[in-house]
């Protein structure tokens, strides 16, 4: 298949070590991947933020990259982006745009797919020949877990990885508190959801904390950071493309 | 007062803004604050709600036809609400063609009015209470005491919060916010003729509450009540409870007095069947409800002698004028979106300064009592007060989308607003990220920012508004390379063909 990457504003700035290995991982499983130059960020801080006007320019632009029919699927390694770019494309260019943007909003958000849906839904593969030897716990993002319903798509994914000491995390499936100007507007409510996410994080005694986005591992990994844990995070893609000869030299680990 | 007609008419009002509990004193952060300090507060929601949590997941699990429960509840109040006027005059007639009486009140002011008469008429200076948000929301009690009736709140809880001067913090557990040692000390303090040597065992407390109910409802001559469903063919109401203090208060005295919002019509008896079993699941985490007291207006010889139907506005026909918005007048008041909202089990309920609390409370306050109203009106910051990470809506028995009904009312808020620093930025960001050749001019700007990281490629404080974040959260630095300069890069090639390399030898 023709796979374009969407790196997302956050992948491609700052967190590059995950589409790395979003990109490198697809190619090794027989996909010709493509980065389509044009694009930038779904919109989805500006709608989430109330600001959906602002957002269309956003929306435009990511129809203009990704609904051309020479792709076959968009694949980004953000569960959150893609919920917007499912979830939010349409509203926005039926609100503020036209009826053929709302077209093309529909076409590119259509064939656009979370890395741990693409894998195990199109692809079929749970598999991937990775190799990852290190105590990990996984950390379900809220809008992978009940936007795109991914499930237990990334787990199953984890599970097949050679040397890997998978363990559970507790109450995994509550949100972390990033939730994007959430986490600079209800500042103090955002850290407080963060500290019981941390304290379950460190009980597990893992060396990672996994996830399937950069921002809340951004998120996660500044409290970590700052409280001098020890424990790092690393995104899925990064260990589903670390194997024994190529072990990805440094997953974003800030300690 | 007359007004000239000159076209068509405004929009529905809003509730007013100084009678009733629409609106906080702050806005939410700074309520907030208090509220994450308060430890035992903390411990006390935690626990609760991830016990109530719990049971409920239990209960709805062994539905094996949940989900078309919810579609189905969803289904019948979209219904009603898309014919609320026909629905609300069929079931006026019914009310009274049974012998009830109905008062329409736009307002709080009017329903605290209305009420306030009909308890004075009767030369009652006590009324008994059954649990009731509508009641809340308008004041009730309040307005009573200023024209000197004291109004017995009889639901436990609600027993607890009032003895306690304090307000609730939760729908259907408003003293969720205290343990059963301040429960104890508030009734050895409050509660006229209380057992001094007074334990705190839950079944000491609840029996100590009991007798001094009990005395109560033998003199009551008047109780007022709220609905849980109105039935529009039938001109039934309904109320579900736990504790028949309730159908006490139903059944007891000569007059009852029902105040009920106008959007808790369902059309016809059969659709009872659908929420009596989604209510006490989504709520309590009951199979069902001990106790469901249905009535028809009067019946000679049985119950209330008279009985009176105050239909409640108070901003509800505005939120249905919303197209979006409207979607919340279907709720159930079950309070499941309380119970596994992570802000609310940080925050408690009084942080969002309203009767209707958490997910819910936020896109129903603003849209009830508006939120722009006041100079920085303490309504506009409730969209806001949430991660949208959606655990409300995957409970909710009626299917309303909490997550996107807050970013439309964030969205109405910003287009209401004036020009704000945040405004500019999210322009400048929109107008930086809509091109990329300006999006990566961006990015090697923002590579300065390596300078901030220290040795170790931290950055620990940044200017306002990221200042927030750095309050409590580190930032890796900007990396040298950003992924599509890698991808450019020879390096970046090299990785890219040594992965097809690997793919064509399936060395993988």
């Amino acid at each position: 298949m023709r796979v374009a990457l969407f790196a997302t504003c956050l992948g491609d700035s700052l967190f590059p070590e995950a589409v790395k290995a979003t990109a490198i991982l697809l190619t090794r499983l027989g996909q010709e991947v493509v980065f389509p130059p044009g694009q930038t960020c779904c919109g989805q801080m500006h709608v989430n933020t109330g600001y959906q006007a602002d957002a269309l320019p956003l929306v435009r632009n990511y129809a203009a990259d990704f609904a051309d029919e020479s792709i076959d699927a968009v694949v980004a390694p953000s569960g959150s982006c893609v919920g917007s770019v499912r979830h939010q494309h349409g509203t926005v260019a039926e609100h503020h745009g036209t009826p053929a943007l709302r077209e093309r909003a529909g076409r590119a958000g259509g064939k656009t797919y979370e890395l741990a849906e693409f894998l195990v839904d199109v692809l079929g593969v749970t598999d991937v020949g990775a190799y990852f030897p290190h105590r990990v716990t996984y950390h379900p993002t809220c809008h992978s877990l009940r936007m795109l319903r991914v499930g237990d798509k990334p787990l199953r994914l984890l599970r097949q990885v050679r040397a890997l000491d998978l363990v559970t995390l507790p109450e995994a499936e509550q949100c972390c508190g990033f939730g994007g100007t959430f986490a600079l507007k209800n500042s103090e409510t955002s850290t407080a959801m963060l500290a019981d996410k941390m304290r379950n994080i460190t009980a597990t005694d893992a060396e990672f904390c996994c996830a399937g986005d950069s921002s809340c591992l951004m998120h996660i990994g500044g409290g970590l950071s700052r409280l001098r844990t020890g424990v790092g995070t690393v995104h899925l893609a990064q260990i589903l493309a670390s194997t024994e000869q190529h072990v990805l030299a440094e997953p974003e680990v800030i300690v | 007062m007359s007004r000239a007609f000159l076209g068509l008419p405004g929009p529905p009002p809003r509730a007013p803004r100084d009678t009733g509990y629409l609106r906080g004193q702050r806005p939410f952060p700074s309520a907030a604050h208090a509220a994450l300090e308060d430890s035992q507060q903390r411990r006390n929601l935690g626990k609760a709600t991830g016990t109530i949590r719990d049971k409920r997941a239990r209960m709805v699990e062994e539905v094996p036809d949940w989900e078309r429960l919810r579609s189905a509840g969803a289904a019948i109040k979209a219904d009603a609400l898309a014919r609320l006027p026909e629905l609300l005059e069929r079931f006026e007639s019914a009310v009274t063609e049974r012998g009830g009486v109905v008062h329409w009140a736009r307002d709080a002011v009017e329903a605290n009015e209305i009420v306030t008469r009909l308890v004075a008429d009767r030369g009652a200076d006590e009324v008994l209470k059954v649990k009731s948000m509508a009641t809340q929301e308008i004041g009730l009690n309040e307005h009573l005491a200023a024209e000197g009736i004291s109004a017995v709140e009889t639901d436990l809880a609600e027993l607890i919060v009032q003895l306690g001067g304090d307000r609730p913090s939760h729908i259907l557990v408003p003293a969720i916010h205290r343990n059963r040692a301040e429960i104890r000390d508030i009734f050895l303090r409050e509660m006229p003729g209380v057992d001094p040597d007074l334990d705190d065992d839950p079944r000491s407390l609840a029996e100590q509450a009991r007798k001094y109910l009990r005395a109560k409802f033998m003199d009551a001559r008047v109780a007022v009540s709220g609905a849980n469903f109105g039935i529009a063919d039938t001109g039934t109401l309904s109320v579900v409870e736990s504790e028949g203090n309730g159908r006490m208060c139903l059944t007891m005295p000569e007059t009852l007095v029902t105040v009920m919002g106008i959007e808790k019509l369902v059309p016809s008896f059969a659709d009872l069947e659908v929420f009596l079993q989604l209510l006490p699941r989504s709520s309590t985490g009951e199979r069902m409800n001990p106790y469901t007291s249905m009535w028809t207006g009067v019946t000679a010889g049985d119950g209330p002698r008279e009985f009176h139907l105050v239909l409640l506005d108070n901003g509800r026909s505005a939120t249905l004028a919303d197209g979006v918005g409207r979607e919340a007048l279907r709720c159930i008041r079950c309070s499941a979106c309380l119970n596994v909202c992570p802000v609310y089990e940080r925050t408690g309920g009084k942080a969002y300064g309203s009767t209707y609390p958490g997910p819910i409370g936020a896109v129903l306050t603003p849209q009830l009592a508006g939120m722009h109203e006041t100079r920085d009106d303490p309504n506009a910051s409730l969209p806001y007060a949430s991660s949208l990470c959606g655990a409300c809506y995957d409970v909710c028995p009626v299917k309303i989308d909490i997550p996107s009904l807050l970013v439309e009312l964030r969205h109405q808020h910003v287009e209401r607003s004036r020009y704000t620093a945040e405004a500019a930025m999210m322009r400048a960001a929109s107008l930086a990220m809509s091109s990329a050749t300006r999006f990566t001019k961006a990015q090697r700007a923002s590579r300065l920012g390596r300078v901030l990281g220290g040795s170790d490629g931290r950055i620990t404080a940044l200017p306002p508004p990221f200042a927030a974040w750095t309050s409590a959260r580190d930032l890796p630095v900007p990396p040298r390379e950003t992924f599509r300069e890698w991808w450019e890069s020879e390096q970046g090639r090299a990785a890219m063909a040594r992965a097809r390399r690997e793919a064509e030898r399936g060395e993988w």
